[in-house]
Parts: structure tokens; sequence; C-alpha cells
């Protein structure tokens, strides 16, 4: 055996990455429609105020990052001795990061 | 010389961690290139388990980032002035709502790098959990790498802008107040 061979671990699949890939894409999403919800309809506004002194913000950001972490431990449940199609995974967590980078943008999110 | 106790703050969380993570992405960029490209030596590829280490402090400092300016600056910087209040510099975004020249730092660039910043801990995380899940063996799954070299080069993409703005932001409406802090004292000519 070369020594420059990389030897896989029989337990280790693609699962697991496929889990934080998506669920990173996720999270970032739901930062930008968390965002624009609390910014479009005052009662979700006035909802996402955790902490008055930072505003909507705190709640937007905690409630993202909740989704987050919930949605990569369900999918690390469900993937982790599995191997993923890492293709499609891939691109949809691009997609969502990348809307979300649009999202965010004030001026496209006034359009919505 | 002194600072203030918001200016001293302000300047942990861009020139301090900010600012050291956006030094450090290309660090990573570079190592993960260079431990899974093909044909890396074997010293390249144990060069994996710094990179794990290396992604964790990264996500550590895109953390503190994100809270120090959700949590410490931006309460400063959204204050609201008492009625009558006619010098708006202690209110930055105050301030900054003001002037028809500069609201544009504020409904552009604050709105954006409020939530925007976020992606960043978010993404390198991630890459962290990913690198340090597989180790050397991240070479053996190139579209695991892709992934995460992708995501790495959004979250330099998202701290550039949320940089930019934090460094505009403070140069039309600083947050200042607080105490006082001396750090040398100068002499007189």
């Amino acid at each position: 055996m070369s020594k420059d061979t990389v030897l896989i671990p029989k337990t280790l699949t693609s699962g697991s990455g496929a889990a934080a890939i998506l669920a990173a894409g996720i999270g970032a999403f739901l930062v930008a429609i968390l965002a624009i919800a609390a910014d479009k309809f005052p009662s979700v506004r006035s909802l996402m105020i955790f902490y008055k002194p930072t505003g909507p913000l705190s709640g937007v950001t905690t409630c993202a990052l909740i989704g987050w972490l919930v949605a990569w431990a369900i999918l690390e449940g469900l993937w982790r001795r599995r191997s993923v199609a890492l293709g499609w995974v891939n691109a949809i967590a691009f997609v969502l990061l990348l809307l979300s980078l649009l999202l965010t943008f004030p001026p496209i999110a006034d359009l919505l | 010389m002194e600072i203030t106790a918001r200016g001293l703050w302000t300047m942990i969380h861009g020139m301090g961690f900010g600012a050291l993570y956006l030094l450090a992405c290309s660090g990573a960029l570079a190592q993960i290139y260079r431990c899974c490209a093909p044909g890396a030596t074997a010293a390249g590829r144990r060069g994996q388990r710094f990179l794990g280490a290396y992604l964790v402090v990264m996500a550590v400092l895109a953390w503190l980032t994100v809270f120090t300016g959700a949590y410490v600056i931006y309460p400063w910087y959204r204050a609201l002035p008492p009625a009558g209040t006619s010098n708006l510099a202690d209110f930055p975004q105050r301030l900054l709502m003001s002037n028809p020249a500069t609201i544009g730092w504020h409904s552009i660039g604050m709105e954006w790098k409020e939530y925007l910043a976020w992606l960043v801990p978010i993404s390198i995380t991630m890459a962290a959990a990913v690198c340090l899940r597989y180790g050397p063996s991240l070479r053996n799954f190139p579209q695991l790498r892709r992934a995460v070299l992708g995501f790495i080069w959004v979250s330099l993409l998202a701290a550039l802008i949320a940089g930019f703005f934090g460094a505009m932001l403070v140069m039309h409406a600083p947050v200042e107040g607080g105490a006082a802090i001396r750090l040398m004292q100068g002499e007189m000519p």
C-alpha cells in the first residue's frame, strides 16, 4: 500500500458532511427569511425583540441559530450512516446560501 | 492618547476579532487546497489536523465578532436620543439618518451588515465540523471538500462586506462614549 493512500474508516459516509452542509444553508436562509418577516410585519417584529437594546436582531438571529442547530441534528440523525447524493445537497445548500446573501441586501428585500 | 470605552469595544470587535478572521481566511483556503489537492504530499495531509484546529479558532473569532457586534456595540449604535437632543454625536444611527448624504450608510450598510454577518459563523462552523469529522479522509470526498471551500469563500465575501460597511460606519458616525481610557501620555511641545 502506498504511503500516500488514505484509508476511509468503514463507518465514514458522506452523510454527516451532507447534513452539516445542508443545515448551514438552511440556517443562513432562515436569517434572511426571518429578517424580512421582521421588517415587513410589525407583529413579527415585536415578537422578535428578545433583548430590547438589540431589537428584532436578537430574536431573528436566535431563532435562525436554533433552526440551524435543530436542522443539523435532525439531518445528522437521518444521514449519519448513509451515503448521500452530495451533488444535490451541495446545490440546494449553495442556492440557499446565495439567496440569503441577496435577500439580506435591503434594496432586494424591499422589492418583496 | 485617550480612547473611550465604547471606542475600545468597537476596535476589539472590528480590528480585533473581525480583522483577524479576515486575515485567517486566506490561510484556511490555502491549507485546504494544500491538503486536498491531487498529488498532495503526506505532510500536506498531516496538515489536515492542523486545519481542523485552525478552523475551530476561526469559528470562535467569527462568533465573538457577531456577538460583540450585536450585543455590545449595536445597542449603543441604535440608542434613541432624549427628546430635544440637538447634538447626535452619541447616537450614531440617528446621526446618519439626520443627513441625506449619510442615511444610506445606515439604511443599506448597517441593515445589510447586521444580518449578513451571521452567515460567517454559520459557514465557518460547518467547515470546521466537516474538517474535524473527516480529517485526512476529506481528500476522498471531493464534493464535500468543494462545498467546504465554497462556504469559506462565501464567508470571506460576507465578512469583507460587513467589514467594509463597519469601517465606513465608524468613519461617518463612530460609536463613542463611556469612560475615557488613557493609553499613553504625550509630551507638550
